[in-house]
């Protein structure tokens, strides 16, 4: 009975304590939606449910090329380095987790130190390298440094994929007849893909959250992505209070996120290797 | 269908460790060929240099008369069963079964007949569209086997198929594997580290220690008559009885008495460098009960008495432990040995003797009993280098033999 008596109790508290962690991550973001429902008149009346329900705001922001091109930077570039990060990272960490090489505790050491190099301190020197050879404020110029920064991150959730997947199942398929090529398509690289992508959503949503880089290597509407264009969000005058349009942006871009991680978590699903070998 | 021939195949790594030394191995076309020995011994990396999942590091391999050793796995046209099935999980049963077929790039209506055909050899009709997930450890066995038989081809590898099964279903697929060789009549090459499978598979088996291979024969050759200790320690269940003696003038001083010497072995020990020493081994059912002995058998050995340990009656025969005094037969190959079955920190003075009497026998634990054994069945070993004295072009003749 005692026994009982705690699982009871422990459920009711752990129940608890998730509400209020699921409470204290969502009440900014159910925020957010609000102020964007809301008149800029009501703005300010700190209801949490709007008074009056108006798509002003998000009106105002898809008639502005400032967000819309914004939008459109945003997922090119963050799909882009998503794309060739995930594919350089998926041959790299199959090497690292398969072959033994020269020079492979350098690699995996060198990957490890860009992945924590403070990247407020190679602000400056990529700027200066991003002008003279005429990346700055381009797709390119973003694009490079987020594969850079995104590869390390790649290489270390893949290879632990790779290192899970029996080597045998490599073997039994150059025996029945697969070139190392054949190998690694048909039947590596299905096994691997719940790695892949979640190695995709996290290289995607490191992109698509950047600022600082953003905002020191973009300087026009051309390359700027959404992050900065709404810190440059203001009015149509000096006295109009962009809030709203700022929280309808906000909700916008937090939709592919949403969208991406949903679409890709069906995916992911663990145990897919099981029945391979034994055990 | 071809034969494989091993011509001085060794392996030995950048680290210089040599896995496989200098192995020379006939196989004909259509043999049944086991490699065992203890783990470690290179049987798997061998097997894996047929396959061509390990380069040879020098020597010559030749499928079908043709030198293969830089030809990749998939131009060698052999089909391997790995230890852990190694089923590709994404795919089922049939589509497993049919990879080698679709990467031949056989057209879709033969695929399906061969799948077929090889499903039904297998029993394995019922589950063509299930994923390996759900699958038993003998069907997911049985899938494994069914990818390697679905595109005929020349040879079969197995690396231990079947030690991931439970004791009564590998008996159950033992069977299954030693029909569909005889059914196919494929050449196949079967590693194990299980003496049992080694006994009662093959045609032929081969014995391999630190990668050199010990003997090669049929099983029961090799249990009568082993080339060395490591052979004769290796094979059979339960395994020799191995003592200590000393050469005397005429005769061999043991734990179980004076053992008396015949012509032969008496010339071979006249030798100046002869050992003064010898290891003398028995197999558990060459022992009796020495009430039950006939007068005719009785004169073709000796007999001693010894406490009785413990009895364990099988109900065909009983297992009877003895404790006999005396120092314990000691060398590299049996320390080898009891290493790899785990017993080798098992201490204790004196030595102990496993029999394996007639049911009939009234020996009872505790008592003092008289045994007889066989002079005629006993091997005689140099413990330096382990070789059987007892043996004379390759036959094993006891320690009388004149």
């Amino acid at each position: 009975m005692a026994a009982a008596d705690t699982t009871a109790a422990a459920k009711w508290r752990w129940g608890l304590l998730d509400v209020v962690v699921v409470v204290f991550a969502l009440v900014p973001v159910l925020w957010i939606a609000s102020l964007s429902f809301k008149t800029t008149a009501t703005l300010t009346d700190g209801n949490f449910i709007p008074r009056e329900w108006t798509l002003e705001n998000y009106r105002t922001i898809f008639s502005t090329s400032q967000f819309v091109r914004a939008l459109g930077n945003s997922i090119g570039i963050a799909l882009i380095a998503t794309v060739v990060a995930v594919v350089l990272g998926t041959m790299a960490a199959y090497a690292v987790a398969r072959l033994d090489f020269p020079g492979k505790k350098a690699l995996v050491g060198v990957s490890l130190l860009i992945a924590m190099f403070p990247q407020v301190s190679l602000v400056s020197p990529l700027f200066e390298i991003e002008r003279s050879l005429g990346l700055f404020d381009t797709w390119p110029g973003l694009i490079l440094p987020y594969i850079t920064f995104a590869l390390p991150l790649a290489i270390y959730t893949l290879s632990a994929f790779f290192k899970q997947i029996p080597w045998d199942l490599e073997k039994a398929a150059k025996m029945d007849g697969a070139t190392s090529g054949q190998a690694f398509r048909r039947v590596i690289a299905p096994l691997a893909a719940p790695g892949v992508f979640t190695t995709a959503i996290l290289v995607f949503i490191f992109c698509w959250n950047d600022f600082l880089f953003a905002i020191s290597l973009t300087s026009t509407e051309r390359s700027r992505t959404v992050p900065v264009a709404l810190s440059f969000f203001t009015g149509e005058s000096q006295f109009e209070d962009p809030t709203g349009a700022i929280c309808a942006a906000a909700v916008v871009i937090t939709i592919p996120i949403i969208l991406f991680v949903l679409f890709f978590q069906r995916r992911i699903v663990s145990g897919l290797t099981s029945g391979a070998v034994k055990g | 269908m071809a034969d494989i021939v091993l011509d001085k195949v060794s392996k030995s790594f950048p680290d210089g460790t040599v896995a496989v030394r200098d192995v020379d191995l006939e196989i004909a076309d259509g043999e049944f060929v086991i490699l065992v020995g203890p783990s470690g011994c290179g049987k798997s990396t061998t097997l894996n240099m047929i396959a061509g999942l390990e380069d040879i590091s020098s020597g010559e391999l030749r499928i079908a008369g043709e030198r293969v050793n830089d030809k990749a796995p998939r131009d060698r046209d052999i089909a391997m069963v790995f230890q852990s099935y190694a089923l590709y999980p994404n795919m089922t049963v049939r589509e497993n079964m049919a990879f080698p077929l679709r990467l031949a790039k056989l057209d879709k209506a033969t695929i399906e007949q061969k799948v077929t055909e090889a499903a039904k050899v297998l029993e394995l009709t019922a589950l063509l569209d299930r994923k390996p997930a759900n699958l038993s450890g003998g069907q997911r066995q049985r899938v494994a086997m069914g990818r390697a038989i679905v595109r005929s081809p020349k040879a079969f590898l197995m690396d231990e198929p079947l030690s991931n099964l439970d004791a009564k279903l590998r008996v159950q697929m033992r069977t299954v594997v030693s029909r569909l060789q005889k059914q196919l009549g494929t050449t196949t090459v079967y590693v194990t580290h299980d003496q049992t499978e080694a006994m009662t598979l093959g045609d032929r088996v081969v014995i391999m220690r630190g990668g050199a291979v010990q003997q090669v024969g049929p099983p029961q050759e090799l249990y009568d008559h082993p080339a060395n200790l490591f052979v004769a320690g290796f094979i059979g269940s339960p395994s020799m009885n191995f003592l200590h003696a000393a050469v005397e003038e005429e005769t061999l001083r043991t734990a179980i008495g004076d053992v008396p010497l015949g012509d032969r072995i008496r010339r071979e020990l006249a030798a100046e460098d002869a050992p003064r020493e010898l290891i003398l081994g028995i197999r558990p059912e060459h022992f009796e009960d020495a009430g039950l002995v006939d007068e005719q058998t009785r004169g073709r050995g000796m007999e001693f008495e010894a406490p009785v340990e413990i009895v364990e009656s099988m109900g065909s025969d009983k297992y009877v432990y003895l404790t006999v005094e005396g120092e314990r037969a000691s060398a590299a190959e049996l320390e080898e040995l009891a290493a790899d079955v785990g017993t080798d920190d098992l201490g204790g003075a004196g030595a102990n003797l496993v029999t394996r009497l007639s049911a009939e026998s009234t020996v009872t634990e505790g008592e003092n009993r008289r045994i007889w054994f066989n002079l005629e069945k006993i091997h005689l070993f140099d413990p330096a280098n382990g070789r059987n004295l007892t043996l004379h072009e390759g036959r094993a003749a006891g320690a009388l033999a004149s």
